[in-house]
């Protein structure tokens, strides 16, 4: 049953065959595209390593069947700067330590980056806190994490009015 | 090897890098998804592998049935016992200290549920998935025995890597004679399982009896002829690659089964191999912390001066090899005690091995540890800050020895004024917030040795200025990528961003050991060292040459700063490193280097970092949900390389120390000794909701004979402590004590019933 479906991934189109309908979305990048910035840390939805943005909405990769997602656009880790420009998420993370070993980093900043757009750049620290519980950091970079997004939305909300 | 130079003299003076708040030098790859962990290579011809693990803890395989996993497309082979060669060396013989017994379908015993049985290599993932999930096994299953009350306790012969299970200095008997008082507690704590966010991974790639390995890994030095003896092959012709470890957490430092599974089989097979484990499978063959069962009673006089510590440790291991966490170690420096007496036993459980697992023995001993000294305190009338300063170890009670240094008041204080500590009113239950929560303040100290490995390294410095430094080194998330860098770039007298860095591969010098909090002041010494050298070569050409304005100047002390070379009485008298080289018509100068530690010293000085650690945690009064609403540490570890990543590990270790207090717990089915729980919605971690504030501070503290640099280490230090002090804040908070970690709302109910009675 082999299936052909088109993603448009950071801009890009990709024309993926799939044997069949088993791939994840995880795993056609990281395994099929070779889009390994984002990462695997429990293949059931757990973790929030695997978050990527399909069509500006935040979803687990590893959770999402790449077949149902034939013409989605899909923004992950790799798509977010503007060539040598940091997104302002990603420069956050670097400025106040938001990671250690870095391995749930691409699946934090891109859930940052979905938070901000679905608050509006309203959030506050206590609802970053929450909408963000859903990204496991081993390594405990919580308190980088927390001020990571909160710069990231003053920062944001600067460039917005200037 | 009398051509490595050590570093002269104490107390090293380091550059201008070190000291700074510099970001991670691996910032940018980690924001951008460039940073390339080991699962993240996709070598020519890649096969995938997956494991299929036993269903039962203990017993045989009597039947292996790998039709319908062979028969599915995309699979291309099955291995099992039958048809797995035998490796070059038993991986049931213990070859270093630091060798574990693994699993590599050598046999068809069963001795832990998840152990592999069979590996199922394919084309794609999901075919090999699949397939791992075809796999059928019968089995002749035993009973599994998961609990201190299945077994029988032994006397083990270490604990940790190679320390001894007993220990007793001073009368314990007599200085009980003459207490007024004393407190013991019994407090169990569970099986805990390191998690790291990245899974154990291995890609390899053999080119004929060469092979190159991506594998994320804590002791490259180790690991490098650790696989070549497995395999029957020479250490150099083994490749190790591990720029980023996606946390280690102490997991990372031996060979496993399921990595050494995917290397046979991309030998097998002549094909690279990719295996990664699945979550649910970090829950057996790649370590775990002991589970304990302490007991800690502490005597007191009447002047509240304690008189005698005894800590006794019942820790689990498996039934196939020997690793116990040293449990009732944790306390033999920690306060003001004359006599002395702590002791392990042993319990087999049918689990995988334990191993170290970030702040191994102390973070266990501690949690225990710090609960009875607040109830000692408590019995003595006292503040519990109070009382720990009133039994202040001037020395280390446990062989006489001064400390190398302690700042340990500093911490205290530092952290109490942050806290706002002095309003707390001395009896539990007496705060409540304005939404009616109960609030309680609790405290811990923190304490952590400050080993030190024989690390090495390497520098060159080349005509144009700019310079090459390197280590083995690893880099799971504490920062080595930038703090040994600063500690390079001061060792070359050079700005940081003019050297080229390079750790995490087995091609460099043995950086030794991400472990035991001692790779900064390790691998980092040896940098500085090596960079040291080139200084010293360089110096030894520009003094010999007459057209340098260092000529003749070969007595005198001459530093190396921002490229230049000068001396130190007169500045201003020196010139660049180009100069120097341009007139000797050299290329480059190579440096080697490793760190020292002056052998006296050790003889000498007991060598720890400290901290102390406030919580503020909120009961509600009717559910006892605990939430932890603020931590505040604050640490003395020596020389701080840098700031902000020390701040982070500590943090972030303080974090862990709320995982031990309230979430974390390896539950396995009494019947089976299956993980009931081996995933992230069973097995709980901290999420950010749960960490609303979290502050480490730094008090500076110089320790001039801990190594040439006075570096110590922060990574696993912030743990301690913080276990005891959240229990504490709960015991504030409500009045209860529990009888194991974590601490769970039925456990607390209970104890509130009991009060009520
Ligand atoms: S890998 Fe998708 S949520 Fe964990
Ligand atoms: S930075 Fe290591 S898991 Fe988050």
């Amino acid at each position: 049953m082999a299936l052909r479906i088109s993603l448009n991934i950071n801009g890009t189109e990709h024309g993926v065959d799939l044997e069949d309908p088993r791939p994840t979305l995880l795993d056609v990048l990281r395994e099929r595209i070779g889009l390994t910035g984002t990462k695997k840390g429990c293949d059931r939805g757990q973790c929030g390593a695997c978050t990527v943005l399909v069509d500006g909405r935040r979803v687990n990769s590893c959770l999402t069947l790449a077949v149902s997602l034939d013409g989605a656009d899909i923004t992950t880790v790799e798509g977010l700067a503007d060539g040598d420009t940091l997104h302002p998420v990603q420069a956050a993370f670097i400025q106040n330590d938001g990671f250690q070993c870095g391995y749930c980093t691409p699946g934090q900043i891109m859930s940052a980056v979905g938070l901000l757009s679905e608050t509006g750049g309203q959030a506050s620290a206590e609802a970053i806190r929450e909408g963000m519980s859903g990204n496991l950091c081993r390594c405990g970079a919580y308190a980088g994490i927390q001020d990571a997004v909160l710069e990231a939305q003053a920062n944001i909300a600067k460039a917005g009015k200037s | 090897m009398a051509d490595t130079p050590m570093v002269a003299a104490h107390h090293v003076r380091l550059g201008s890098n070190s000291g700074q708040s510099m970001t991670r030098k691996d910032g940018l790859a980690k924001v951008t998804g460039k940073a390339n962990y080991a699962a993240d290579n996709r070598p020519e011809g890649l096969l995938h592998a997956v494991f299929a693990g036993a269903s039962i803890a203990r017993g045989r395989v009597t039947l292996l049935d790998t039709k319908a996993a062979l028969a599915h497309p995309g699979v291309v082979h099955v291995m099992t016992p039958e048809n797995t060669p035998a490796l070059s060396q038993d991986p049931d013989e213990k070859t270093t200290p630091f060798t574990a017994r693994i699993d590599v379908l050598q046999h068809n015993d069963v001795r832990y549920a998840g152990q592999p049985i069979a590996v199922v290599v394919a084309e794609t993932l999901e075919a090999a998935i699949e397939g791992a999930r075809l796999i059928k096994a019968e089995y002749d299953e035993q009973p599994a025995r998961i609990g201190f009350d299945d077994g029988e306790a032994f006397t083990p012969e270490a604990v940790g890597i190679s320390t001894p299970p007993k220990f007793a200095t001073g009368d314990l008997e007599a200085q009980r004679k003459q207490a007024a008082s004393s407190v013991s507690v019994v407090v169990e704590t569970p099986l805990q399982y390191h998690n790291a966010m990245e899974p154990h991974a291995v890609v390899a790639a053999w080119d004929g009896d060469k092979l190159t390995v991506d594998m994320p890994n804590q002791a490259i030095g180790l690991a490098k002829p650790g696989i070549a003896n497995y395999f029957g092959i020479p250490a150099e012709n083994v490749t190790l690659r591990s720029p980023y470890l996606g946390g280690g957490f102490g997991s990372k430092a031996v060979l496993f089964g399921p990595q050494m599974l995917g290397i046979l089989a991309a030998r097998e097979l002549k094909r690279p191999v990719k295996l990664a484990l699945k979550r649910d499978q970090m829950f057996g063959p790649v370590q775990h912390r002991s589970a304990t069962r302490q007991t800690v009673r502490y005597d007191i006089d009447a002047d509240n001066r304690l008189l005698a510590f005894e800590h006794q440790a019942n820790v689990s291991t498996s039934s196939f090899d020997n690793w116990l966490d040293g449990a009732a170690n944790a306390g033999l420096s920690l306060y003001a005690t004359p006599a002395i007496s702590v002791a392990h036993s042993g319990t087999r459980f049918d689990t995988g091995t334990p191993g170290a697992m970030r702040a191994p023995g102390i973070a266990t001993g501690s949690a225990v540890i710090e609960c009875a000294i607040d109830m000692a305190a408590e019995k003595a009338g006292m503040d519990p800050l109070e009382f720990r300063l009133h039994n202040y170890a001037e020395k280390d009670h446990s062989n006489g020895k001064p400390y190398s240094a302690k700042a340990l008041r500093e911490c205290y204080e530092t952290a109490a004024n942050a806290f706002g500590w002095t309003d707390r009113p001395p009896k539990p239950g007496q705060m409540r917030d304005e939404d009616g929560l109960l609030t309680g303040w609790g405290m811990g100290t923190s304490i952590f040795h400050a080993p030190f490995f024989p690390a090495k390294a390497r520098a060159v410095l080349r005509k144009d200025g700019t310079a090459r430094a390197e280590t083995s080194g690893a880099d799971m998330g504490q920062g080595a990528w930038t703090a040994l860098w600063q500690m390079a770039a001061d060792g070359l007298g050079m700005a940081a961003d003019d050297i080229d860095f390079d750790i995490g591969h087995s091609d460099l010098p043995d950086g030794s050991v991400a472990g035991g909090s001692a790779h900064t002041a390790s691998a980092g010494g040896a940098l500085f060292a090596a960079g040291n050298d080139v200084i010293r070569q360089l110096a030894e050409i520009a003094t010999k040459d007459s057209d340098s304005p260092l000529f003749g100047a070969g007595n005198e002390r001459l530093i190396g700063e921002n490229g230049r070379l000068f001396k130190a009485s007169d500045p201003s008298v020196g010139e660049p490193y180009t100069a120097i080289l341009e007139r000797a018509g050299i290329d480059e100068i190579e440096g080697q280097g490793r760190g020292n530690r002056d052998k006296a010293s050790t003889e000498t000085y007991a060598m720890f970092s400290h901290g102390a650690v406030f919580a503020e945690v909120k009961v509600d009064p009717d559910l006892y949900q605990v939430r932890v609403t603020r931590l505040i540490g604050a640490f003395a570890a020596g020389r701080i390389i840098n700031p902000r990543l020390a701040k982070s590990q500590l943090t972030g270790g303080m974090i862990w120390g709320m995982s031990f207090a309230l979430h974390e717990e390896g539950v396995h089915d009494k019947r089976t000794g299956r993980p009931l729980n081996n995933d992230f919605a069973g097995y709980h971690i901290p999420v950010l909701a749960d960490v609303p504030h979290v502050e480490a501070l730094l008090v500076d503290e110089d320790d001039p004979h801990v190594n040439d640099l006075g570096v110590k280490g922060v990574g696993e230090l912030g743990i301690t402590g913080t276990v005891g002090a959240i229990a504490n804040a709960v015991w504030h908070a409500i009045g209860v004590r529990t009888p194991r970690y974590p601490i769970k709302i039925e456990d607390l109910l209970k104890g509130a019933e009991a009060l009520k009675a």
